[in-house]
């Protein structure tokens, strides 16, 4: 069937911030969306509050509208731009959602928009739990025994009817929110209470566990004419009760024989149809009893998720974009398979090689936190790696995780460990059980035991017992007892160089000197859909340890583009946005691009991207191979965040040439003593600051310093192990976890600018030429990490001349360091003065806020300038001066970790971001409140309880939120300082003054709007009921003044004026 | 180490060593590879793949062990068995014994440890080609006289190797790997199956689809069959090339129109050669379980399992009163072919699976139901 003609505008709903459960694999499908669709003639209009995805280019859609997902938007978007059709399946469960909300509130009748892929009842089916059961149950198929429950007392009904131990999931949330396995009646009634509170429909499934059964997961696809095809089988490590994108799997599934096997394709096929998903892909997953191979269908999501990119990526077979096709009429015999061009789509991938993912953790940020796994997803990124072998992928993906593991190493087993303390440690599911799996190896215990206490399928324990086995030989005598051989079957087994380096107690260099002595290197083989049964005209490719090497090396000029690796707070999405502009601009000037990235949720790892891609991981060993084969011209290092940037120093000792800014000026700014050098040269002002290597010393430069202080590690990003100490007594602590995170490195020790503004400028720089990209001031205060703080571009607050100097400085710094490409610069601004917080010589997190807010692809005219162009060549020498206001909002995961406290701090903890323009900036910080999920009153109560010193601003915001219609409640001390200024305000108890209490007026749906400051650690523990209950219950809560009168600014907004929409292309054509 | 190698030479002199599984031994045939993920065993057991060393695209096989009841056949079939990590620890509820222990216990000589994507693309691009395996000879002159003195599989009549020799009843019907259930409702129509090297799934097919089934040896003449007076005439699979069963296309002749005949891969090569058509070898053929098929009635798509080596020549049907009902999507061969006067039809690919999906058992409707209808318009 060719394609629709009746159909001409195409509305695509992105998916929003990066938060867990939702992360850029959704930029991957909507690009891939946007660009065959433009492909094939459509007018496209998207919508995604997320600046940071390519899919907000504007040039990826006719019409890109970055505001807020939510159905009254996106019904104004309607109406502005009558689209006669929505294909909601490619926005992840935001997407899904807000199409079925336009349904249900007559929207898409009223402007006659056609649903595409899956019409409302097939969603419908798919994702109300109890609906889908019984269409599983009544094509023959079996699901785990369940109920529903809308309160306690229903839940215990349920209960009485299963047993434990029980599965408790809300309705209607993201990435399991809420879910929970509850073992006893207590457990059980606290998991519904929440459940039932996070349900935005109040609904909770109350399922029978099969907790321990093998898991799997069918990526199919199905189109008009209902041609149905498997993509992929996935198979997860973990058993039933981790959740699958915080389970680590495998693809193809392994332990299924054909007849199992296809009785589980069987049933998908069958529940497709039911389902009347009518075209695109859909994701179906299964329990199988290892005992019986009893098979559970579990759910479907009847739209792209995170699986289905990690099953293109793991195939070759672009799911998101075969799924466009269909949409829009095309039946799957006519679309051709991109790989081999000359055979269809319709057929089913066949791999030759293994993929493992190994989902990331960032459990070190939420210390109140269990990191324990459930069904409820946890994990904020993920790697994938390929393999000819199990062992091999294996290996590969912890090297790829970047955790500073390389295998299944004994270090990481804390000394000491008992038998008793291990088996608990294999009883339970955290996130490192792997590593207990092999140290009970070495202990004797057998794969029967170990599949007793962890339910992993012994197939999987048998390979980790091989690895363990292979390295107790290797590592049983030196390194001159290791043969060529050994070293051979070492390598074939994933091994890497630095493990064996670190095992055998030399650098790795030495290892792979000797291997290459010994004729043993990385070989580079296609992913090609097909096991090899045709020719592959894509270059996709993946190393391993074998005889034939079909890398197949061009002679042209080529650079390399070394990516971010998994996602993890502080280093997501923005990174791999500069990536895939540093490969579009090689692109754009005849250069081939070479892109190397381990993330499978990108755009930069689509093969569509760059010229050739190596799916590798970013470790030193890996990229020399690449090297060694690819022979490139150059290597960019500052696009892909810290990764790539701590590569920098060992690849350009060993010859390789970094192009851009000089790993010298790389150093200088990382380098503290080199750093403040430069900056007294320059007679530029920093706070005082010192380094130091033990606590010893930093007390001493502590007590010359004076209190408070900011102490972190170097070299890492997003924050990690950064505090603000106020005195002496919580010095320790904080020094203690920043040394080890700092390495080898000292740890860097500055004066805190109490209550400074802090600004971030991007610049661009050819080493003669100085562009400023965007100056952003942010609402928080410094000390509160860059990625967490929202911020306006341009400011709002500062004077024109302190803008002026803080340009000068930026312009003088990136001549100064010489840099070619981007420059990242974090001022504080204290009693006009201004003072340099940190510089970085490279891409920085903002480079795509920035770019959407001006125009201008910042990091793509970056590239370019690496590739040895000018900005003259370039026609960028001007400053863009806009007259609308960007604001940048971050987005938390809090709710996803029970216990977490919201407060903010230097160390970075946000997921996302989401940008609100306007041409006024109240709404345009209302936008950014709106799109981030918080939900800002227009009139109701505030409750406001702050520290001593933000009083006197404190009054400020209270006048204006009275002003605003607003009652106030305070606690004692503020609600003094108000009522002395004569702002109408009535006393509420603090919690630990008695009952009733602002927690419990909180409780009673008496407060709508919260501004809490806090210092000091008791008042902060004090207060964090309060905190926990609004984060909860979905009410605002602000934890600065200055966010407080940000806020006020935007209620102010919402009371005067309706939001409207409009496009970036609009904005940028005044 | 060394006591452990194992080495194969193809045709060309390109050599591969690797490690020894299975049986210890030598074997010659022709080297194929198949890109199923999963079905090793069926695949073994395939009579079809007689006189062929075979290796897997996919890397990890053993993976889920063997069972007794995943045979497709007696015994294994095919000379030689090639993969890159044979898993000596499979992990399965219906697993019996490791697939190493299983290929040596029905002397199938195995080599692992190769790069089998480079043998893979080797076949590809040259073609697939004579090869010896070996794990107790290691001369390499030794194995290259042996080699040398095979024939290959053009010309040859090896269906007289497969097929058993006698006449049986089958009984079985499909079981559900699921619920143990066996399919056998009340046969209604009765079916003589050639043995060409047939699969039994076939025959389990053909009883849950109503069918009584008796099986017979390749050589069965048609008046032989003629006077069973069966509903219907099924013709098997099996290895080889069909030119050189000429005894068995003479058979299809005589038995053309008399009632409705169905046949599968060698029995399609062998139904187009009796209807007038010519067959070929293919460069490299067609093995695994993901092929694309368009019906041409339908216009419906179906992911098909596949294993042959020879094809019928598209061209030479026309004029010849045949129907091209089917069309394999990937290299546009002929897949399925039907003369509705002369009640006859018959696909290139398996429609039994084992291993592989099940999108095209319709087709073992279709045969009963032209029973049926033969059966009606004969009264």
């Amino acid at each position: 069937m060719p394609k629709d003609k009746s159909i001409k505008k195409i509305l695509i709903i992105g998916s929003g911030p990066i938060v867990i459960g939702q992360g850029c694999e959704f930029d991957y499908s909507g690009a891939q969306a946007c660009k065959v669709l433009r492909k094939e003639g459509y007018q496209v209009v998207l919508v995604n509050s997320n600046p940071a995805t390519i899919m907000t280019d504007p040039e990826m859609a006719n019409k890109t509208y970055i505001e807020p997902i939510t159905p009254a938007m996106v019904a104004k978007i309607i109406e502005k731009e009558r689209p006669d059709s929505l294909l909601p399946t490619l926005g992840g469960q935001t997407g899904l959602n807000t199409a079925v909300a336009l349904a249900e509130m007559g929207v898409l009748k009223k402007y006659k928009v056609r649903l595409l892929g899956a019409d409302l009842q097939a969603i419908k089916k798919a994702e109300e739990r109890d609906r889908f059961k019984k269409i599983v149950q009544d094509i023959g198929l079996e699901v785990p025994k369940s109920g529903f429950a809308h309160s306690i007392e229903e839940a215990m009904k349920v209960m009485e009817q299963i047993g434990f131990p029980l599965i408790i999931r809300p309705s209607y949330t993201l990435g399991g929110m809420g879910g929970n396995v509850a073992y006893n009646l207590d457990e059980y009634k606290r998991m519904v209470q929440w459940g039932l509170d996070l349900s935005p429909k109040r609904q909770i499934l109350v399922e029978e566990s099969v907790v321990g059964w093998k898991e799997y997961e069918l990526e199919v696809m199905r189109d008009r004419k209902d041609n149905v095809v498997i993509v992929c089988s996935i198979e997860n490590l973990d058993p039933m009760g981790i959740h699958t994108g915080d389970s680590i799997t495998v693809a193809p599934a392994q332990t299924l024989s054909d007849k199992e096997y296809q009785a589980m394709r069987d049933a998908a096929l069958k529940i497709i149809r039911a389902i009347g998903v009518e075209t695109g892909g859909s994701n179906i997953q299964f329990a199988v009893n290892p005992k019986n191979g009893k098979l559970y269908v579990i759910e479907m999501n009847p739209r792209v998720s995170r699986s289905s990119a990690l099953a293109s990526k793991a195939t070759g077979f672009p799911i998101a974009k075969i799924a466009s096709l269909l949409a829009v009429g095309y039946t799957l015999d006519e679309i051709p398979n991109d790989i081999t061009k000359k055979t269809p789509a319709c057929f089913e991938p066949t791999i030759d090689y293994v993929v493992v993912k190994w989902p990331r953790f960032t459990f070190e940020k939420f210390p109140q936190t269990s990191p324990e796994l459930t069904v409820q997803m946890k994990s904020v990124g993920e790697a994938m790696a390929i393999g000819r072998t199990f062992k091999e992928a294996f290996q590969k993906a912890i090297r790829s995780l970047e955790i500073e593991r390389y295998s299944l190493d004994a270090r990481h087993i804390k000394p000491g460990l008992n038998d008793d303390q291990l088996q608990e440690r294999l009883r339970k599911n955290y996130w490192d059980k792997l590593w207990y799996v092999a140290e009970a190896y070495r202990r004797k215990y057998t794969t029967e035991d170990l599949f007793e206490l962890t339910h992993i399928d012994p197939w999987f324990l048998n390979h980790i017992r091989d690895l363990v086995e292979m390295e107790k030989k290797l590592f049983s005598a030196g390194l001159d007892k290791v043969s060529n051989e050994m070293l051979r079957q070492a390598k074939e087994a994933g091994f890497s160089d630095k493990y064996l380096g670190i095992k055998l107690g030399v650098e790795e260099t030495v290892i792979r000197r000797k291997r290459l002595q010994a004729g043993i290197q990385a070989v580079y083989k296609r992913v090609d859909t097909c096991g090899a049964e045709f020719e592959a005209s894509t270059p996709y490719l993946y190393s391993t340890f074998e005889a034939e090497c079909e890398a197949n090396p061009t002679t042209r000029r080529k650079i390399i583009i070394l990516g971010g690796g998994p996602n993890r707070i502080g280093q997501g999405i923005e990174f791999d946005y500069c990536c895939v502009h540093a490969a579009f601009a090689l692109d754009e000037i005849g250069i081939e691009s070479i892109m190397v990235n381990c993330n499978p949720e990108t755009v930069s790892t689509d093969y569509d991207t760059s010229d050739r891609l190596y799916f590798e991981p970013l470790t030193y060993e890996d990229v020399m191979s690449i090297i060694d084969t690819e022979k490139p011209d150059g290597v960019i290092v500052q696009f892909g965040g810290q990764t790539p940037l701590k590569l920098s120093k060992a690849l350009h000792k060993a010859g390789v040439p970094i192009i851009g800014t000089s790993p010298g000026s790389i150093e200088i700014a990382e380098d503290r003593k080199l750093f403040n050098k430069l900056v007294e040269k320059l007679n530029l002002l920093q706070p005082f600051s010192g380094t130091a290597t033990s606590y010893e010393e930093t007390l001493k430069v502590a007590r010359k310093l004076g209190y408070p202080l900011l102490v972190r590690p170097s070299f890492v990003l997003g924050g990690r192990a950064m505090d603000i100490v106020y005195d002496e007594s919580s010095l320790k602590a904080c020094v203690d976890e920043a040394l080890e995170v700092s390495g080898e490195h000292p740890i860097l020790i500055d004066k805190f600018l109490d209550d400074a503004t802090e600004l971030d400028v991007d610049a661009i720089s050819d080493g003669q030429t100085v562009v400023i990209g965007g100056v952003m001031e942010h609402i928080e205060e410094a000390g509160i990490h860059s990625g967490d703080s929202a911020c306006f571009l341009p400011p709002v607050t500062l004077k024109p001349e302190t803008i002026a100097e803080v340009k000068r400085q930026t312009r003088l710094l990136a001549l100064e360091l010489q840099v070619k490409g981007l420059i990242n610069i974090q001022f504080a601004i204290k009693d006009d003065k201004v003072y340099i917080l940190e510089v970085n010589p490279r891409a920085s997190r903002t480079i795509p806020f920035v770019s959407k807010a001006i125009g201008v692809p910042l990091a793509k005219l970056a590239a370019k300038i690496q590739a040895g162009m000018t900005l003259q060549q370039l026609g960028f020498t001007k400053e863009v001066s806009r007259n609308h206001y960007a604001v940048k909002e971050a987005v938390f995961p809090f709710l996803k970790f029970q216990g977490a406290d919201v407060i903010l701090g230097p160390e970075m903890l946000s997921t996302g971001e989401v940008m609100g323009i306007s041409d006024d900036y109240g709404v345009a910080y209302a936008k950014s409140q709106i799109a981030a999920g918080c939900n800002l009153p227009t009139k109701g109560t505030v409750f406001i309880s702050v520290r001593d010193a933000d009083k006197p601003r404190a009054v400020q915001m209270a006048r204006k939120l009275h002003e605003l219609g607003f009652k106030i409640l305070a606690t004692k001390g503020t609600c003094i300082e108000l009522i002395k200024n004569n702002i109408p305000s009535e006393f509420v108890r603090k919690m630990i003054e008695g009952r009733p209490n602002v927690v419990d007026l909180m409780i009673n749906n008496q407060i709508d709007l919260i501004v809490n400051t806090t210092v000091g650690e008791q008042t902060i523990r004090d207060s964090f009921p309060i905190r926990r209950t609004a984060l909860d219950r979905q009410i605002p809560y602000i934890t600065t003044i200055r966010g407080g009168l940000a806020a006020a600014r935007a209620i102010e907004a919402l009371q005067n004026e309706k939001l409207t929409v409009k496009s970036i292309q609009a904005y940028y054509r005044k | 180490m060394s006591n452990n190698k194992a080495i194969l030479l193809l045709e060309d002199g390109t050599l591969f060593t690797g490690r020894s599984f299975g049986a210890k031994g030598t074997a010659v045939g022709e080297v194929v590879f198949n890109t199923s993920m999963t079905g090793y065993q069926e695949i073994t057991t395939d009579p079809s793949y007689f006189e062929q060393i075979l290796t897997m695209t996919y890397p990890m096989i053993g993976n889920y062990g063997t069972s007794s009841d995943d045979w497709e056949s007696r015994k294994l079939f095919c000379s030689g068995f090639i993969v890159k990590e044979n898993c000596p620890f499979p992990s399965n509820w219906r697993n019996e014994k490791t697939f190493s222990d299983y290929l040596k216990e029905n002397n199938v000589v195995g080599l692992e440890g190769i790069d089998t994507r480079r043998l893979v693309r080797h076949i590809r691009t040259q073609g697939a080609m004579r090869g010896i395996i070996s794990s107790s000879e290691l001369d390499i002159n030794k194995l290259r006289k042996k080699l040398d003195a095979y024939p290959g599989l053009v010309g040859r009549d090896i269906v007289q190797h497969v097929t058993l020799g006698k006449s049986y009843t089958w009984t079985k019907g499909v079981v559900d790997v699921l619920t143990g259930q066996e399919c056998k409702p009340k046969p209604v129509y009765r079916v003589i199956a050639y043995d060409f090297g047939i699969k039994q799934n076939i025959l389990r097919l053909l009883i849950s689809h109503g069918c009584k089934v008796e099986v017979v040896p390749a050589d069965t003449t048609a008046a032989q069959i003629l006077k069973k007076k069966p509903d219907g005439v099924f013709l098997s699979n099996g290895p080889g090339d069909p030119a050189a069963v000429t005894y068995a296309i003479d058979a299809i002749r005589g038995l053309l129109g008399k009632m409705p005949i169905f046949g599968i891969c060698l029995g399609h090569q062998l139904l187009g050669l009796a209807l007038g058509g010519t067959t070929y070898k293919l460069k490299f053929g067609h093995r695994g379980a993901n092929h694309p098929v368009k019906n041409l009635e339908t216009g419906k798509i179906e992911i098909t399992s596949q294993n042959h080596g020879f094809c019928v020549d598209i061209n030479s049907l026309k004029d010849k009163n045949v129907e091209l009902t089917h069309m394999n999507l990937n290299d546009n061969t002929l897949e399925g072919l039907r003369c509705k006067k002369l009640k006859a039809f018959s696909v290139q690919y398996h429609p039994e699976a084992s291993p592989g999906p099940h999108d095209s058992q319709y087709l073992f409707k279709q045969f009963t139901d032209w029973m049926g209808k033969a059966r009606k318009a004969k009264k």
